[in-house]
């Protein structure tokens, strides 16, 4: 009987790769648990929550830049989005990457669903890979409304000409896709060591909005090297096609003190947030394949 | 190829407490296995591990002879389950969620269609095939996932506790549908609690007390496993009856082994012996001035048997 060179379904048409039978193969599965999380996510109360902080930071810096007009920021198309789009950006993905992702692993457990899927003939693999899937896609739709919020101040302030360069955008739009890769592989990996949700929201949510930042200043005050390795560090690049590139390592005199402030190369930024992606994806998935439904 | 689950050395451990220890079971053809034990006995834990939710410590499961471990993905192609009680994307309608599920299995869209109005038809809940999972009670979920776990009209069926959260009219249907899934070529293992539904609808039992399998046989020969065992009859009167005239009528009868009263007008009489000796019985205390209303055994072969090999155990 182990010895299983029989299956139970006669392969009688050729399946695709990692079909069994009629069951789609593992990348065909993904996308359609994926499709109908999406669905979930996009129904939810919390893509309401996610909706309103975007409308809020948008609503913020329209009546912040409309009220005091900074000349700096309106002096060109990509000065303006250097200064509103690339921090907000940033900001937004850590939201999204938390709402949607924080319990993305950790919610299967412990609120059940998980129960449901893993009856069905899929790997695990395939839940892991269309959740992240599903979490990508709804993070990308809120960052593209935030997007539109900006183009629409752009519009009002610089008419058509708002378009007229649009490279340099859409690089920073890209590295910020980069960024939300990174931060979700990080959520996953915390998502898939807790069983409970929250642990996992407050974790991620403590590391990035304090933890890091304090972290890294303790990094640069004690040992004066780069803390390079910090994502929220060389999430600074995403910025850079508009704002261009600082100087790497600065001395700066600020209250009589010098003080060295250093700032991500694109190498640094790219391989960083890249390494990021692979490695807590990868340790999230490892965790979530051994994780037991009792 | 029939269909079949196979357990090898199946075994569990939670810590140091050992929930299953090595189960050998084989249960191969069409036909449907109640799988029995009292709360604790690690019926949800070997369902688990059948479906991979949980990592045996030591031993192997099989689906259709497919490692469930080695390869879940084909091992469960074959196989609808609904283990405890799952949950749906709340945002989902039962139509939605067996979509996904149909989908995922690879059935075609037109099939995924009609079946998934079928089933839902036939747990009752065609009328809410397009409302919102998150809003349902408990009973209404648990008939979606009976549901989902029959979609792809599966060759081996693993449910636990089916009725679980269900009215009793709920129960009635659930029993009536698993009745209805016996098939040529279907397996249906079940763990349940209620005996007499595992009498009406199952062929044979497997009886697991504490992580170990105390036998696996057919209901015919567990009534055999009976044989001259003692059991107990209730007989009821129309008006009460009086100690003295019970002691009389009773007196004498070898079959007999005792009796109490639950009531001044019921009482209940335990017995040893065939069937004669029962007939007897019945004749004295229908005799009786009280006059009897009704007499029957009230606890079924398998009811007997059940208590009688888990009493055993906790010797
Ligand atoms: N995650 C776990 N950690 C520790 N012990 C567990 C765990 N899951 C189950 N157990 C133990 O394993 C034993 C078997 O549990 P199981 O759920 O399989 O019983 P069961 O036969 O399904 O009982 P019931 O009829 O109440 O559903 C129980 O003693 C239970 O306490
Ligand atoms: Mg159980």
């Amino acid at each position: 009987m182990s010895g299983s060179s029989a299956g139970p379904i006669p392969a009688s048409t050729p399946a695709p790769d990692g079909a069994i039978g009629r069951v789609p193969d593992t990348v065909g599965q993904a996308l359609i648990l994926s499709r109908y999380q999406l669905r979930d996510y996009l129904r939810s109360r919390r893509f309401l929550l996610m909706i309103a902080i975007v409308v809020a930071l948008g609503a913020i810096l329209t009546l912040v830049i409309a009220h005091f007009r900074p000349s700096g920021l309106l002096s060109s198309p990509n000065n303006f989005y250097g200064g509103i789009w690339g921090g907000g950006a940033a900001f937004l993905i850590l939201f999204a990457g938390i709402i949607f992702g924080g319990d993305a692993i950790a919610g299967e457990f412990q609120n059940k669903t998980g129960y449901f899927l893993m009856g069905l003939p899929l790997r695990r693999v395939t839940v892991y890979a269309g959740k992240y899937l599903a979490v990508l896609l709804a993070s990308i739709v809120s960052i593209l409304l935030y997007l539109v919020v900006v183009l629409a101040n752009g519009v009002a302030y610089f008419g058509w000409s708002a378009f007229s360069d649009p490279g340099q955008l859409l690089a920073s739009f890209a590295l910020a896709l980069l960024y939300l890769l990174a931060l979700m592989g990080f959520v996953f990996l915390f998502s898939s060591l807790f069983k409970t949700s929250l642990y996992a929201v407050l974790v991620v949510a403590v590391l990035f909005l304090i933890g890091f930042s304090i972290l890294q200043s303790v990094i640069v005050s004690l040992t004066a090297t780069e803390p390079w390795y910090l994502l929220s560090y060389v999430s600074g690049v995403i910025s850079y096609p508009l704002t261009g590139v600082p100087e790497h390592v600065a001395h700066v005199r600020a209250a009589g003190v010098l003080a060295t402030v250093y700032s991500p190369t694109y190498a640094e930024g790219i391989g960083v947030m890249l390494g990021y992606f692979f490695l807590t994806t990868i340790g999230g998935l490892f965790l979530f394949e051994r994780e037991e439904f009792t | 190829m029939s269909p079949s689950i196979h357990a090898v050395d199946l075994t569990k451990r939670f810590n140091s407490f050992t929930a299953l220890d090595h189960l050998n079971l084989q249960v191969e053809g069409a036909k449907c296995v109640g799988f029995l034990g009292p709360n604790g006995a690690g019926k949800t834990t070997t369902l688990k591990m059948f479906t991979d939710l949980i990592f045996p410590t030591e031993g192997e499961s099989f689906i259709n002879g497919v490692s469930v471990q080695k390869d879940r993905k084909r091992a469960l192609s074959v196989c609808g389950d609904l283990i405890e009680t799952p949950e749906i994307y709340p945002s989902l309608t039962p139509r939605e969620a067996l979509e996904m599920s149909g989908a995922l299995r690879g059935m075609r869209p037109e099939e995924i269609r009609s079946r998934t109005t079928t089933v839902l038809e036939e747990v009752k809940m065609g009328d809410w095939a397009g409302q919102k999972v998150g809003r349902f009670s408990k009973g209404m979920k648990q008939r979606v996932n009976l549901a989902a776990a029959l979609l792809s009209d599966p060759e081996v069926v693993i449910l636990d506790e089916p009725s679980t959260g269900l009215d009793p009219r709920g129960m009635a249907e659930v029993r009536a549908i698993v009745k209805g899934l016996k098939k040529e070529n279907r397996l249906i293992f079940m763990s349940s609690h209620i005996l007499s539904e595992v009498v009406d609808v199952c062929d044979e039992v497997a009886l697991l007390d504490r992580g170990k399998l105390l036998f696996y046989d057919t209901l015919a020969n567990v009534s055999q496993r009976l044989g001259t065992g003692s059991r107990t009859v209730e007989a009821e009167f129309a008006s009460p009856v009086e100690d003295d005239a019970l002691r009389a009528s009773l007196s004498g009868l070898s079959q007999v082994v005792g009796w109490s009263r639950s009531s001044d007008r019921r009482i209940t009489v335990e017995l040893r012996g065939d069937l004669g000796g029962q007939a007897t019985v019945v004749q004295r205390l229908a005799s009786l001035p009280s006059g009897l209303v009704s007499f029957h055994q009230s606890r079924s072969a398998l009811e007997e048997v059940y208590l009688r090999e888990i009493s055993v155990g906790d010797a």
